[in-house]
């Protein structure tokens, strides 16, 4: 039985008198890949950066309306248990330079100052690593500096850091467009394996990947949600115009 | 002649070819004294160019030339005293005997006392204007405020200090128990400390500025707060652009010399506690330098000069190469 | 994880906070300060009489800082006619040079230059001129042209890096020869950033002390001979701050005052200079 996890309701964005996000509402089920896509400047990036509350970090930014996860006010909470619970993953893979690849998947636990004995650090760091296919290929260079992987490598130990915090939900930010195209299909035969468990909202503004790897998309159109419904569906029949125009590339 | 069809159906002489117009004699007077001012100004052309090579050689010269006379003037005191003027601790020039010591002990001893008092509020002033504020009036007026300090001449330090810091040190001092004096070791690092804050902050700050966002983002969306993103991320990621800051205000420590001069309290005894009377190498110079009779007077202070220079031209160095490192990577 | 770990940490967050902002701004205090204390007891002193009189022996009252205004003047007058052509010149050889050996080295030397200190400078130059010709106002300004030249130079060269080369092309493209192109055309854009190296330049020097000890060295008198002798500011601040005579003592508030003045105002128009005239490309 689908449930779910992430609600919107009459959610808006703006940066000072920017209006950026307009008036979402969305239901994001559990255990589910959820894409966001639409064109340059649709507010899809900044809609996402509202679910963990890194939007509010900008100078001048605002939100306002619902926004909840398991029916807990987001906004209400304090930040951290936001971001404890909803894990980011960005557009360029950004590990901490001054840590050992080890060191990063448990940046999360050091940051938060959470106290694990030694044993369980282990195990999170290899399960992390397992998990999005990178233990075999460092498990031999755990306490060296990541800057040796490749940029696909370098994104998975990312998705390492944000999944050993085992959150709720995991958002991703364009977390391809950086990369070649093999490393791309890598980290896209990851989303699959790890909707098992988690949520997954993977904000692209490529379509074919959207059409890959989610099972419901959300088409923004200049701060409107415009269309959300089974990725098959919005590939084949979308009911908007202006998704159909999206989709045939009328403009992109 | 060419001909065009166009030549004979009302044609001005703008539309005449070129060759046309250039051929008729006002036009060859012309360009004959065009070629001639041509080369005219390709000969200014040339000597500006040497002078632009001399005057950036200048620079070069200028600095050689310092270091030379530096050196050749240290030359009496070295042959005459050899290496152990640095650490013997007798300063006496009626006597002709010299001892570098206690101006070494003194310039370290406040140089470093100033920096140890100076870095909580230079990194304070970092991390304000850097990561909490780096925009806005608030922030501007402190900004404008640090750079202030830095403007302030070094004289009116030493005065302000003279008349109201050494007067505060002297009831510290009978507070504590000291010979109550004021003047002293403890009031020149003072004073040296608040001189020397605005250069760690202005450089700490451009460097903090410059920690790429998606660091911080990332930490952030691990659930940091504010202050662990700037302990665990900002603060490792800047380290070494910091210390070039601090390496920076301690090069203008260890040569501030009339703020220290006026406080210092000018005796060749080698102190033995911040509360003591002392000298560093630049106030030694400053006050006895104009009444050196003796060559090897005269050359043991070029001496210390000398070592003035080296130490704050190593300093300074230091702290730019870590600088250009750390902005290229 | 629990509770109260994360109150602990916003609470943390918040204190650490606070702790910045104390120090930060604790800075500002002993700077307020000074000039508070130096406006109180230099106001007073300004007068006509102050500003036109020589100071008088001791124990007579009066007196001025005339003599060591002038000569502040005067050799900063002189070190600046000595330091900006060559500045300014040596700030184009190194933007118009940005490889080569000698453009490095030069840019070497300069940084070297610009952390001497000034005492140093001062005894080099006791060496250079005093030794040879005498002391005089001029060797005290050659040692203060020589303290400005890195930072004017810097101050051209970092503003003449901005322009974009297509501005130089433009002038070569109309025939223009090279040094007609650097003043007629990039000089004039980058006005605004020399002038604020110069004012800066010219602000620093005029409160040092220690290249003047043994070059102009001082003067009880009015003198307007720039071979001589010379007061200055900043030299009567430092004999007359160790003072126990009041007359002695007031002069000094009263010439630290003007110093700080002078200094403030250079420095507040260098910031209204850049604001306003902010290079357009």
């Amino acid at each position: 039985m689908e449930s779910t996890i992430i609600k919107s309701r009459n959610f808006n964005a703006s940066f000072g008198t920017n209006h950026v996000v307009k008036n979402v509402n969305i239901d994001i089920p559990r255990n589910k890949v959820i894409a966001v896509m639409g064109p340059s400047g649709c507010g899809k990036t900044t809609y996402l950066r509202c679910i963990n509350r890194l939007h509010e970090l900008i100078p001048g930014a605002t939100s306002s309306g619902e926004m909840t996860i398991n029916d807990e006010n987001i906004y209400q909470m304090h930040p951290i248990f936001v971001r404890l619970k909803i894990g980011m993953v960005f557009q360029r893979p950004n590990p901490f330079p001054n840590l050992s690849i080890y060191d990063n998947v448990i940046a999360g636990y050091k940051l938060n100052g959470i106290k694990v004995p030694k044993a369980e650090r282990d195990r999170i760091v290899e399960y992390s690593l397992t998990r999005v296919a990178l233990w075999n290929e460092v498990k031999d260079s755990l306490n060296k500096k990541g800057s040796f992987l490749s940029g696909g490598q370098q994104q998975r130990l990312c998705i390492a850091r944000a999944v050993a915090m085992e959150p709720e939900v995991l958002l991703f930010d364009e977390p391809t467009s950086a990369l070649d195209p093999i490393s791309t299909s890598t980290v896209e035969e990851l989303f699959h394996e790890l909707k098992t468990n988690y949520t997954l909202i993977i904000v692209t503004h490529n379509m074919q990947q959207a059409a890959r790897v989610s099972d419901k998309t959300a088409f923004f159109y200049l701060g409107e949600l415009v269309e959300y419904d089974e990725t098959k569906i919005m590939f084949t029949n979308p009911k908007d115009s202006r998704t159909q125009n999206y989709i045939t590339g009328r403009f992109s | 002649m060419e001909t065009t069809s166009v030549e004979n159906s009302g044609v001005t002489r703008s539309d005449l070819p070129l060759r046309v117009i250039n051929s008729t004699p006002e036009a060859i007077a012309k360009g004959k004294s065009r070629v001639k001012r041509s080369f005219r100004q390709i000969r200014t052309e040339t000597v500006f160019r040497h002078t632009l090579t001399i005057l950036g050689g200048l620079m070069v010269v200028l600095v050689l030339g310092i270091m030379l006379t530096l050196v050749v003037k240290s030359v009496p005191s070295i042959k005459a005293l050899g290496i152990k003027y640095l650490w013997s601790s007798t300063w006496d020039p009626v006597h002709d005997i010299y001892g570098a010591a206690p101006f070494l002990v003194g310039t370290l001893v406040t140089s470093f006392l100033a920096l140890i008092i100076s870095i909580p509020f230079s990194l304070a002033v970092a991390i304000f204007l850097g990561e909490y504020y780096p925009k806005g009036w608030l922030p501007n007026f402190l900004k404008n405020a640090v750079e202030l300090i830095a403007a302030v001449p070094s004289v009116i330090y030493g005065f302000w200090a003279v008349a109201v810091l050494v007067p505060i040190v002297r009831s510290l001092e009978t507070h504590v128990g000291a010979q109550p004096i004021g003047n002293g070791i403890l009031a020149s690092s003072l004073i040296l400390a608040v001189m020397v804050i605005p250069y760690a902050a202005s450089l700490g700050r451009s460097m903090i500025q410059l920690t790429p966002s998606s660091l911080k983002e990332a930490a952030y969306g691990l659930g940091a707060t504010r202050w662990e993103v700037i302990r665990r991320v900002i603060l490792p990621y800047t380290k070494s652009g910091l210390f070039a800051g601090i390496l920076l205000s301690l090069g203008r420590a260890l040569g501030e010399t009339m703020a220290v001069t006026m406080v210092i309290g000018n005796t060749s005894r080698m102190p033995t506690s911040i509360f003591d009377l002392g000298n560093t190498m630049a106030s030694v110079i400053a006050n006895e330098f104009v009444e050196a009779d003796k060559p090897v007077y005269v050359s043991a202070l070029m001496e210390l000069g000398l070592v003035l220079f080296l130490v704050t031209v190593v300093i300074n160095m230091i702290g730019k190469k870590i600088i250009d490192r750390f902005t290229n990577d | 994880m629990e509770l109260r770990s994360v109150k602990y940490r916003i609470a943390k967050n918040y204190g650490f906070k606070a702790l910045v902002m104390i120090f930060a701004f604790a800075c500002v205090i002993p700077l307020l300060f000074i000039l508070f204390f130096i406006v109180s007891k230099g106001i007073t002193q300004i007068n006509w009489h102050f500003l036109t009189r020589i100071p008088k022996p001791v124990g007579e009252s009066g007196g001025g800082i005339a003599n060591a205004l002038v000569g502040s003047v005067l050799i900063v007058l002189m070190a600046v006619v000595i330091a900006i052509p060559i500045g300014i010149l040596g700030g184009i050889y190194l933007s118009e040079n940005k490889k080569g050996r000698l453009a490095y080295w030069s840019r070497l030397c300069t940084d070297v230059l610009q952390g001497v200190p000034s005492i140093v400078i001062g005894i080099v130059a006791y060496f250079w001129i005093v030794k040879p010709f005498g002391f005089s106002a001029l060797s005290g300004s050659i040692a203060l042209a020589i303290m400005m030249l890195p930072i004017v130079v810097r101050s051209t060269e970092e503003t003449l890096k901005l322009l974009p080369s297509s501005l130089q092309e433009a002038g070569f493209a109309l025939g223009m020869p090279f040094h007609r192109v650097i003043f007629k055309v990039i000089v004039p854009v980058g006005t605004s950033g020399i002038l604020s190296g110069v004012m800066l330049a010219v602000a620093r020097i005029s409160g040092e002390t220690a290249p003047l000890l043994f070059t102009a060295l001082g003067n009880n008198y009015l003198s307007w001979n720039i071979f001589g002798t010379m007061h200055s500011l900043p030299k009567l601040i430092y004999d007359y701050s160790t003072s126990a005579y009041d007359e002695w003592k007031n002069l000094a508030w009263g010439a630290s005052f003007v110093l700080l003045l002078w200094v403030l105002l250079l420095n507040l128009l260098t910031k209204l200079i850049t604001r306003k005239w902010k290079v357009q490309l």
